[in-house]
């Protein structure tokens, strides 16, 4: 754990990639094997379930320190993160001990879940006495759920990869499936990782690492600069769905999400049509809500990956269609490095013999301007946008350019100017910052600048507004978009402008309107402003225009449209 | 608030009404006590300065020629039947608590004050000033910078060692090492405290000035160096001390591949280190930490105590639960940010 636990610090701090990598490298030559291979598994984002309930956690901090709960939330909201409050206000370790990462996990934190909380309490308490600050919080975090570290996955195929002497685009393939719960992590998988000999991880539901695409940002106008004629392209709709690839081999099918995620279970209609393929077929797509022969909103589709079980009334209210756009594997062979016009060719006659899934259909059309012009409609359609492929493509391995480019050309978000009301402080870097913040808009115009200002002024005097008189009303909270600097600007302006503070929250005199951008906009009952939005973000800090002139409930109306 | 109190808020700072003088005032009045020269605290404008022997040098070096009359720790002088005297806070050099005595009741202002919280080791005093002396008192008026349960001080002896590990290896490897730290204060505590024989020790101009300050007042530092005046061979297995403003700026170019670090006591939590962007975070305060708080109150022996910048409410709110009477003044001290504040110093520091 001792050794982890530096490894941890040494990634966390603010050190150059190369640093990091060497950093890995030298706890990987060091670390027995078993460690190695729960490290691997914490460090590519393996999550540990959680052991027991964080109040429990909490209970036993306060227990432990001596604290009231009071004053442990008043710590918990200094410091943003619940291991490292609990990490800081226990007394100093009276046992100290090193027990290898492997023991922790598999003789101490797993037969934890499942005990008797008397017992479960009793046992933490004793962990927490053995490790020193460090320590305990890298504990409290894999007893919690709640780990994550500042490196990624490729990052840890890449030291592997250099300390075997290996490609790390093998490691990366070997390490597909390494983050599945069902299996643990154990000394000889993760000496497979490694290992010099080929083939030595032959799992047959092995995925390939994704392509990603990149984000196309230029103008119509320089398409034909930049990207040549449309005829060597190809043109698919991008669907808001879940990336995915179907696997069928040995008689079976695995369905793996972009997150290297298991999830053949939760899409059992998928399954079923792929079952069809011939052994040896890998394709790439996306799984959406498929109702009324389109595409439902996305929503709709997070709603069913949030259930347990998949009753036969969820199956018929969200029932989902995989949109099939690549074929890599065909008759057992890595098509990877074949042309994508090829591999489209192929991939019509494997998705011909699985009926149910569906072929993502390829636009055609003679300019970039005509492409531009049917993307106006993406929203209707219920889509993102578009994907442009160059027909000469290979299929490369993560946000790679090396093998050609898919290029993601998305509509721009919808947009309002809101007005910020409300701000908390953000976790972990952001801890003490305030960088999540509630917007509202104007429940109707105002008049003028001096009807806005006599509404702004009567909320720095906290009074509450009639009824019928102008108001800001929120609707959104956003905390990502802006830039370190403008995050330390508009916090200064939180703390100078303060009117209350309500626990972590606080409310400001308004003073201060962003443009935030959104992909979706709903009705919501559940919201004051009675909508919501989709991932909404702040765009820019829009200091050129007065806060009379935010935009309104009705521009929300409007954006909504028929829905 | 009893109307007999010997200290309270005024709209220019912490007032006592029977001596009609003010204690680190915000504000010009005419009579102006100063706990400690830190920017916050002695503020300029004021017609008379009463400040501690010590002090003297740092305040003439930040606030020019004031009318500044000098007291030694421990010496007494009677102002409108309110007796004063002034204590060693062992925050920086100079920096005293203000004891006043008025018809046989002893109040206590602490100004900022470090006291070791695990223990009265002499190696865990502050090696740059004098250390904190504790002050009996019916009323201690006490600063909350840390005052929360999470900030729990690891020895100081550690945290040199540490320094000076980190020092050595960045050394060996051919590269500067960059420790950032208030220029007033936390500078002095980092140079009285590292193992000099590693290598050269640079300093920033902003910091050479305090120092000299110190050494006038006694204070044993090990030989610096200005950047100007080394070579670049040497100054490879430098340790450079420095105000924080210089991260990222054009001043730590010339040190090529460098190591960087920051010592404060908000390095204790991991945000605030990753937030900072630097390699190391090193926890070195020149505050007491919640143990410290406790311990100081409790050796004053005062039945009401009054907090002031930090963590107030929530230190009034633990002190009522320990049966004490606790409230709290809202002074314009510190922040609760307290590194902003440095910084911001630090930079009028180079400027000027």
């Amino acid at each position: 754990m001792k050794a982890f636990a530096r490894l941890f610090d040494e990634l966390d701090a603010r050190t150059a990639t190369s640093a990091k990598v060497q950093a890995l490298k030298r706890y990987f030559s060091a670390a027995p094997p078993a460690d190695a291979a729960w490290a691997v598994y914490f460090l590519a984002g393996g999550k540990p379930r959680q052991v027991v309930p964080t109040a429990m956690l909490r209970a036993l901090a306060c227990e432990r320190a001596r604290i009231e709960p009071w004053l442990f939330e008043e710590c918990y909201q200094a410091v943003g993160d619940l291991a490292e409050t609990i990490a800081h206000v226990l007394p100093a370790a009276r046992s100290p001990s090193d027990v290898g990462l492997a023991s922790w996990i598999e003789d101490r934190l797993l037969p934890l879940r499942g005990a008797a909380p008397l017992e479960q309490a009793e046992r933490i308490a004793q962990y927490w006495d053995e490790l020193d600050t460090p320590g305990r919080f890298l504990l409290t975090k894999l007893i919690g759920g709640g780990f994550r570290v500042g490196v990624s996955k490729l990052l840890v195929q890449r030291a592997l990869a250099e300390l075997a002497s290996l490609d790390a685009k093998l490691v990366a393939q070997r390490m597909m499936g390494y983050l599945d719960a069902k299996q643990a992590p154990t000394a000889s998988r993760y000496e497979q990782l490694i290992s010099r000999e080929p083939g030595a991880a032959g799992d047959a539901g092995q995925p390939y690492p994704f392509f990603l695409a990149h984000q196309l940002d230029h103008a119509v106008g320089e398409f034909d600069a930049k990207l040549g004629a449309p005829a060597d392209w190809f043109v698919e709709w991008k669907y808001d769905g879940i990336r995915a690839q179907i696997v069928k081999r040995a008689g079976r099918v695995w369905i793996w999400s972009r997150g290297e995620e298991l999830v053949t279970e939760r899409f059992p209609e998928i399954v079923e049509q792929a079952a069809r393929l011939p052994d040896g077929s890998v394709l790439d797509g996306e799984i959406v809500v498929w109702k009324n022969d389109g595409p439902a909103a996305f929503n709709l589709l997070q709603q069913r990956i949030g259930r347990k079980t998949l009753t036969r009334r969820v199956l018929a209210e969200a029932p989902v269609g995989f949109i099939a756009y690549d074929l890599l594997e065909w008759a057992g062979v890595d098509l990877r490095a074949v042309p994508q016009a090829e591999r489209r060719v192929q991939l019509e006659a494997a998705v011909a013999l699985a009926p149910g899934l569906q072929l993502s259909p390829i636009e055609q059309h003679a300019s970039w301007d005509a492409y531009a012009q049917l993307r106006e409609s993406s929203r209707e359609r219920g889509v993102e946008g578009f994907m442009l492929k160059h027909r000469q493509a290979r299929y490369g391995t993560g946000r790679t350019k090396a093998d050609g480019t898919w290029w993601k050309w998305k509509i721009a978000p919808l947009s309002v100017d809101a007005v910020l009301i409300y701000a908390q402080a953000g976790h972990g870097r952001r801890a003490s910052v305030y960088t999540d913040y509630t917007f509202a808009v104007w429940n109707r115009t105002p008049r003028d600048a001096d009807e806005a200002q006599a509404a702004i002024d009567a909320i720095a005097r906290r009074e509450p507004p009639a009824p019928d008189a102008l108001q800001l009303v929120a609707f959104a909270k956003a905390y990502s978009g802006l830039t370190d600097a403008e995050f330390q600007r508009v916090d200064k302006v939180i703390r100078a402008t303060t009117l209350e503070k309500f626990g972590p929250v606080r409310s400001v005199r308004p003073s201060l309107m962003f443009e935030l951008g959104f992909e979706g906009i709903n009705r919501s009952p559940r919201h004051k402003s009675g909508i919501a939005v989709r991932f909404p973000r702040m765009l820019r800090i829009r200091d050129d225009k007065p806060l009379a002139e935010a935009d309104t409930l009705q521009t929300l109306e409007a954006l909504l449209g028929g829905r | 608030m009893a109307d007999d109190d010997l200290i309270v808020q005024r709209r220019e700072g912490l007032y006592c009404p029977p001596g009609d003088f003010y204690i680190d005032p915000w504000l010009p009045v005419p009579r102006a006590v100063i706990t400690h020269a830190h920017a916050d605290h002695a503020r300029p404008g004021h017609d008379h300065y009463l400040a501690a022997a010590p002090a003297e040098g740092v305040l003439r070096a930040r606030l020019g020629e004031i009318a500044l009359q000098a007291l030694a720790y421990g010496e007494t002088i009677d102002h409108f039947g309110v007796r004063l005297s002034l204590h060693p806070a062992g925050h920086v050099l100079g920096s005293a608590q203000v004891r006043l005595e008025h018809r046989g009741r002893v109040w206590v202002a602490s100004g900022d004050y470090y006291v070791a919280g695990h223990d009265d080791d002499a190696r865990e005093h502050n090696p740059s000033c004098a250390p904190f002396e504790p002050v009996r008192c019916d009323c201690f008026i006490t600063e909350s910078t840390f005052g929360l349960p999470i900030y729990r001080w690891a020895p100081q002896r550690d945290t040199y060692a540490e320094i000076d590990r980190w020092w050595s290896a960045n050394a060996d490897a051919g590269r500067a090492s960059l420790l950032m730290g208030y220029s007033f204060g936390k500078a002095q505590r980092i140079l009285a405290g590292v193992d000099a024989r590693i290598g050269p020790i640079v300093v920033h101009g902003a910091v050479a000035t305090i120092n000299d300050a110190y050494r006038a007042a006694g204070v044993v530092l090990p030989p610096t160096h200005s950047v100007l005046e080394i070579d670049k061979a040497s100054l490879k297995r430098a340790l450079v001390i420095a105000p924080p403003s210089v991260q990222s700026s054009p001043w730590t170019r010339r040190f090529g591949d460098y190591s960087d670090a920051f010592a404060s006591g908000w390095m204790q939590l991991r945000g605030a280190r990753r937030r900072r962007s630097i390699d190391r975070g090193f926890v070195l305060s020149d505050h007491a930490d919640w143990p410290g708080l406790q311990r100081a109150i409790a050796q004053t022996g005062a039945s009401r105590v009054i907090v002031t910048h930090g963590y107030e409410s929530v230190m009034v709110r633990w002190l009522g639960e320990q049966g004490l009477e606790a409230g709290s003044f809202a002074t314009e001290y510190g922040d609760e940010q307290e590194d902003r504040a440095e910084a911001d110093e630090a930079a009028a520091g180079e400027r000027g």
